[in-house]
């Protein structure tokens, strides 16, 4: 369990260079209170996003492959992604390149050029989370935990790609960011459409089918009377947090819900100080939502005794 | 071994073979091996004209050895073993060629590669063939008594058929009632009869009958022995109560104050306490202790069905009992589990309240079930508007399983008939393809249609309970393509069905080798020929009924269980049966008593002779598998009919055309005759 | 003159040019992918439409759809295909035949995507700022920049836009590679 400090090869991708600063910021401060050690990849470059892939196949995969092999010659037994599409990207590839040899052939001979190979599984390819979760274990987060987030109300939210297509995790329901936020003492709602999409780059495109994806989103954790909606990608940050003004004025509503990195929550209840966490570049203003953190526990919401008339109910999945 | 003369017929098996294979020139180059007296080649070596020719061949030419090139042994190797004997040759001396599976129907594309193939396989037979000695077959008497594994609707009707015929059952239910599955539904489709009504006679037949042994709450824990001759070892597990006192009064389980969910019968829709009587019509009548849940093993106070047991019957002292039986067939029946439709997280059961499995659904609608056949949705109170019902769940889906379930269609059209019959909802039935392929099944979908149930071809995506639109606010969304419109929908239900598949128990597999059959990957038992022999199983005196050997609705299971109990009949009146001979022995002089082949028998047909100190296989277990021979160091095990001059002779005769004449004569010692 | 050979042309082709995509084949028009589609409403035609058309070695009309650029990539149609048909892979395939062949949709974003490619094969580095501006002088340059300048600003003045882009050492390393991938590429067709 315990993370050896260089195993883990860095890549921040390029959002959280620029539009998403806070996440790399609340990243940092938190990995590096928990102790482990991030060794960014030398001169790594673009992961493609989704739009390299559908100009050309080959060359997107092949762009990929770059940093997979830049990050396997640098040692590393992991390689971590905070961004959702990066992670996906770096992990698609090697998979594929693992599954499909043509495609392995094809991606080294290019890579080849550039002095460069890589072995398909020769890296573990994860996403921030995942690493937090599993490495770190909620124990450990618990300790670590000096001012809970008791009284605030967070929708987690996966959105899709460190989930689907291919993952360890429930790609419909999985509930590991749900466990973690319940850990850092806040109160997590239900939110059913915790893995449905944010848009992406539909927003480029068209205004109106953006916009309602976006709007579904806002408006179930606001049925959930979310304070605040927790998320793992720049992406889906961008998309709910920047346009929300913007979907308000087209479907005249009034959603005001602060869209937070998780490891912004994270350097929160370990004690960091906002400032340090990158707060304040939101869009949505985060400072109402923050004064809703309590001194004490909320209570716990009474068991309710079973209703005689009412069928049982199955349990979950464990 | 030069005056052995051999024959040679090349099938053409119709166009299947001869449509890819030169056959005549296959009996043309056979014609050339040594030995062979005669090679012809025929239409249809299986057919009666075909059989005889080889008869009056062995008169004519005084033929010694039978080398038939056509299909599988599988089939037909018992048919030319038969012609062999009425021409009054050992059977044994025949050896099949198998040209259809292993070379006409894998090279089609090629007709020089496929007939030079077959011409090995010939070429291999014909020198396996002249190596082959003599045999006799093993008589085994069949007991009679039959073994009847699994208290459903199939083993419920073999039971009762072999019984009647006269003859003693011994039938194994692992849960405390008899009934299986069909003692939870209300109505069977199409005609809509009463399941109970149709099965408590038969149940109570079983109970009552002189020729049967019931033995519920029990589980089969090994199997030895072959056909007529089975010992099989049951665990009888205590049910905590004598019954030989207990009058099934009841008094017990009204006064017993642990309530569980009831995750079997009632499919986890309803509660029972921990002892019960799983329902009213139950064979037998007796209760059971569930000592997981019973207040007494886990506090050791309580005792209150104790207390008020008038006939002093309750001992919570009792233990497992063991029972050895000796049977001379069994029959399977072991029935199937329900899909767990929680692994399909889009439909949101066990998050979703109002989304229901099809089989809490069946108990729903049930009269002596949780709601007394009342549809409610979980709140117990609240009857649904509209009602979702999704097909297809856990079926049809490589993520789960691949295969169509068979029954779910029908059960889903009885649905919507129960529904609109008991509430006057509005149904939207969700399908891929709507499968009613049997005896008025199909006008019981029609019935469906004109009596107004919505059906939408399209596998719904998801169910929601994340409004979006007016009007879903406080239901249940279900999002599909209607693929007849080429448009995505979502329509708000209040109550949502998941047709869960029908899947194999998790312990099939394990089945499967406790009784010495296969199955499939998903755990379904295999038949030992899926079209002409669905009920028997690759091991003689074993045999499978209803859906443990595949998805199947009632009349199905009562079709097999007939049939099953038909095949068991017969082995009874002929009273014994012909085994193969083809066995291993072990050159005892030569055992070096390593015993490495004693733990490898997968039929623990290997002793070791303590005083001797050498392995001794008994002939009556053994399979003639061949696994100890292979694995015999020092080589002393030999395979009867699978010897290993007769195994080297075969790699020379396939080799035979690859061969100088010079090896030929070394190898086979024997000149060649001039090629024709 | 419609060929309706499966063994050839378009099917054949839009198979070949996706990993994985032979289970095309298997499709059974359930209509999953179509059903889960969270832009589904918008498409011209479900993703199953498009399998059976292309099938139908309907090339033109498929490659006309908005349908692959109304997809969002979230995967939901690829992870509940019941015959595990990788849908979004496919849709990126057809993206890519119909910029090949110039025969996209009007609400295609191809200067979007090539924008975006070209500034990544450039420095190395996406640079949000760049494509954005791009996009809008090569479409409608007034309406799209008045739209924009809402969360434009909001953007600029929370420090999330950078100015100038960022680009990598080793470029001349990442240029050999994709022309290499290209060369690969173009032999390949």
């Amino acid at each position: 369990m315990s993370p050896a400090n260089d195993h883990y090869a860095y890549y921040p991708g390029c959002s959280i260079r620029s539009t998403s600063k806070a996440y790399e910021q609340s990243t940092m401060k938190v990995v590096e209170s928990l102790g482990m050690t991030f060794q960014e990849v030398e001169d790594w470059n673009c992961c493609g996003a989704t739009e390299y892939f559908s100009i050309n196949s080959l060359p997107a995969y092949s762009l990929v492959a770059r940093n997979l092999s830049l990050a396997a010659e640098q040692g590393a037994s992991d390689l971590v992604a905070p961004c959702s599409a990066c992670f996906l990207n770096l992990h698609k590839t090697d998979k594929y390149m693992g599954k499909y040899k043509d495609l392995n052939e094809d991606v080294n001979q290019a890579l080849a050029a550039g002095n460069l190979g890589y072995e398909p599984g020769s890296l573990q390819i994860r996403h921030l989370l995942d690493v937090i979760v599993e490495d770190i274990g909620f124990d450990t987060i618990a300790e670590k935990t000096e001012k809970p987030l008791w009284g605030l109300r967070v929708a987690p939210y996966y959105g899709c790609l460190i989930v689907r297509p291919d993952s360890k995790y429930n790609p419909e329901y999985p509930t590991h960011l749900d466990e973690l936020l319940r850990v850092l003492g806040a109160t997590v709602v239900d939110f059913p459409l915790k893995t449905h999409c944010c848009g992406g780059h539909m927003t480029q495109i068209s205004d109106e089918t953006a916009y309602e994806l976006i709007r579904r989103l806002l408006h179930n954790a606001d049925e959930y009377q979310a304070d605040a909606i927790a998320t793992i990608c720049p992406m889906c940050q961008m998309n709910l947090d920047v346009f929300q003004p913007q979907v308000n004025r087209m479907f005249k509503t009034d959603f005001d819900i602060p869209i937070l990195y998780f490891t912004q929550l994270m350097g929160l209840a370990f004690g960091i100080s906002e400032k340090e966490l990158g707060f304040g570049s939101e869009v949505v203003s985060a400072n109402a939502a923050l004064k809703k953190i309590a001194d004490e526990a909320p209570e716990k919401a009474k068991k309710a005794r079973r209703d005689k008339k009412a069928l049982p109910m199955p349990e979950s999945l464990p | 071994m030069t005056e052995e003369k051999v024959g040679v017929y090349v099938c053409h098996c119709g166009h299947n073979i001869a449509g890819t294979v030169d056959v005549e020139d296959v009996a043309e180059w056979a014609a050339g091996m040594p030995n062979v007296a005669i090679s012809r080649d025929y239409k249809f070596m299986c057919s009666s004209l075909g059989q005889e020719l080889v008869e009056e061949d062995v008169k004519e030419y005084g033929l010694t050895r039978i080398v038939v090139a056509a299909c599988s042994p599988h089939m037909h190797e018992p048919t030319f073993r038969r012609a062999c004997e009425r021409a009054g040759l050992n059977p044994y001396l025949f050896e099949m060629a198998n040209i259809r599976e292993h070379a006409s129907w894998v090279h089609t594309d090629d007709i020089n590669a496929a007939t030079e193939k077959a011409k090995a396989i010939v070429g291999g037979s014909i020198r396996r063939v002249m190596e082959l000695e003599p045999l006799e077959p093993f008589i085994a008497e069949i007991n009679e008594p039959t073994l009847v594994v699994g208290g459903g609707i199939a083993g419920i009707n073999t039971a009762l058929e072999i019984a009647n015929a006269g003859h003693p059952v011994y039938m194994v239910e692992r849960e405390p009632s008899i009934g299986g599955h069909m003692a939870q539904l209300d109505k069977t489709f199409p005609t809509l009869d009463c399941s109970a009504c149709i099965l408590t006679p038969k149940m109570f037949d079983v109970g009552n009958h002189p020729n049967i042994t019931l033995m519920t709450y029990s589980e089969v824990e090994q199997v030895d022995g072959y056909v007529g001759n089975f010992t099989v070892r049951v665990r009888k597990k205590a049910r905590k109560i004598i019954t030989d006192l207990c009058t099934g009064c009841g008094d017990c389980w009204s006064r017993c104050p642990a309530k569980v969910v009831d995750d079997v019968y009632e499919a986890g829709l309803g509660y029972r306490t921990a002892i019960y009587r799983p329902f009213p019509q139950a064979v037998p009548k007796y209760p059971v202790i569930d000592v997981d849940t019973c207040i007494y093993y886990e506090k050791g106070t309580c005792k209150a069905c104790q207390k008020f047991c008038p006939t002093d019957a309750i001992d919570f002292d009792q233990e497992d009992e063991i029972v050895v039986l000796n049977v001379g067939n069994i029959v399977l029946a072991t029935g199937y589990k329900l899909f767990d439709a929680r692994k399909v997280p889009q439909y949101g059961y066990g998050r979703l309240a109002n989304v229901f499995t099809s089989m809490e659904f069946e108990r729903m609608v049930n009269a002596s079930g949780p709601t007394g056949g009342k549809v409610l949705l979980r709140d117990g109170v609240t009857e649904p508007q509209t009602v979702g019902i999704i097909h297809c769940v856990g079926s049809r889906d490589r993520s789960y399983n691949q295969y169509c379930s068979n029954t779910c269609c029908m059960a889903a059209l009885k649905f919507a008939h129960l529904v609109k019959e008991r509430t006057g909802a509005e149904i939207y039935n969700f399908y891929i393809d709507i499968r009613t392929p049997s005896k008025n099944y199909e006008e019981f979908y029609h019935r469906i249609l004109e009596e107004g149930a919505h059906l939408i071809r399209g596998r719904a995506a998801e169910v929601t309970d994340a409004a979006r639109l007016p009007g879903e606010e406080g239901k249940l969304i279900i999002q599909a393509e209607d693929t007849l419109i080429g448009k995505q929908r979502r329509i708000p239900v209040d109550m949502v069905v998941l047709m869960a598949a029908m899947e194999p128990y998790d312990d099939a597999v394990e089945v499967s080798h406790r009784f010495g059959i296969g199955c499939s990957e998903a755990g379904f038992f295999t038949e030992k020929h899926p079209k002409l022999d669905p009920v028997a199983t690759m091991t003689d005196g074993v045999f499978i009924a209803g859906a443990c050997a595949g998805p199947k609705d009632i009349p199905e299971s009562v079709e097999q269980g007939a049939a099953a109990a038909a095949r068991v009949l017969t082995l009874i009146g002929q009273g014994e049966i012909e085994i193969e001979p083809i066995r291993a022995t072990i050159d005892e002089d030569r055992c070096s008593g390593c015993r490495i082949c004693n733990n490898l028998c997968p039929y623990s047909a290997i002793e070791f002779v303590e005083d001797l100190g050498v392995s001794r296989v008994n002939p009556a277990l053994c399979k003639g598998c061949g696994t100890c021979v292979a694995a015999c160091p020092s080589q002393v095990i030999e395979g009867q009919h699978f010897t290993f001059d007769s195994i080297m002779a075969q790699i020379e005769g396939v080799l035979y055309d690859r061969m100088e004449d010079t090896e030929r004569v070394t190898y086979l010692g024997s000149q060649p005759a001039e090629a024709k | 003159m419609q060929d309706n050979s499966r063994g050839s042309s378009f099917y054949k082709r839009v198979i070949e040019a996706t990993p994985g995509g032979e289970a095309l084949s298997l499709c059974l028009q359930c209509g999953t992918c179509g059903g889960s589609c969270p832009s589904g409403p918008d498409m011209d035609a479900t993703p199953r439409r498009l399998f059976a058309m292309i099938a139908a070695n309907m090339e033109d009309e498929v490659l006309g759809c908005n349908t692959p650029w109304y997809c969002v990539s979230c995967y939901y149609c690829t992870v509940r295909c019941p015959q595990e048909i990788p849908v979004t892979d496919l849709m990126y395939t057809l993206k890519r035949m119909a910029i090949a062949r110039g025969r996209y949709h009007k609400d295609a974003h191809v200067t979007f995507s090539s924008n975006f490619v070209d500034l990544v094969e450039k420095n190395g580095r996406s640079f949000e700022l760049g494509v954005m501006t791009r996009t809008m002088l090569a479409s409608h340059p007034i309406a799209s920049a008045l739209k924009a300048s809402g969360y434009g600003l909001s953007m600029m003045q929370k420090g999330r836009v950078s100015l100038t882009p960022e680009h990598i050492e080793n470029m001349p390393q990442l240029t050999a590679i994709l022309d290499e991938a290209k060369h690969i590429a173009s032999q390949k067709e």
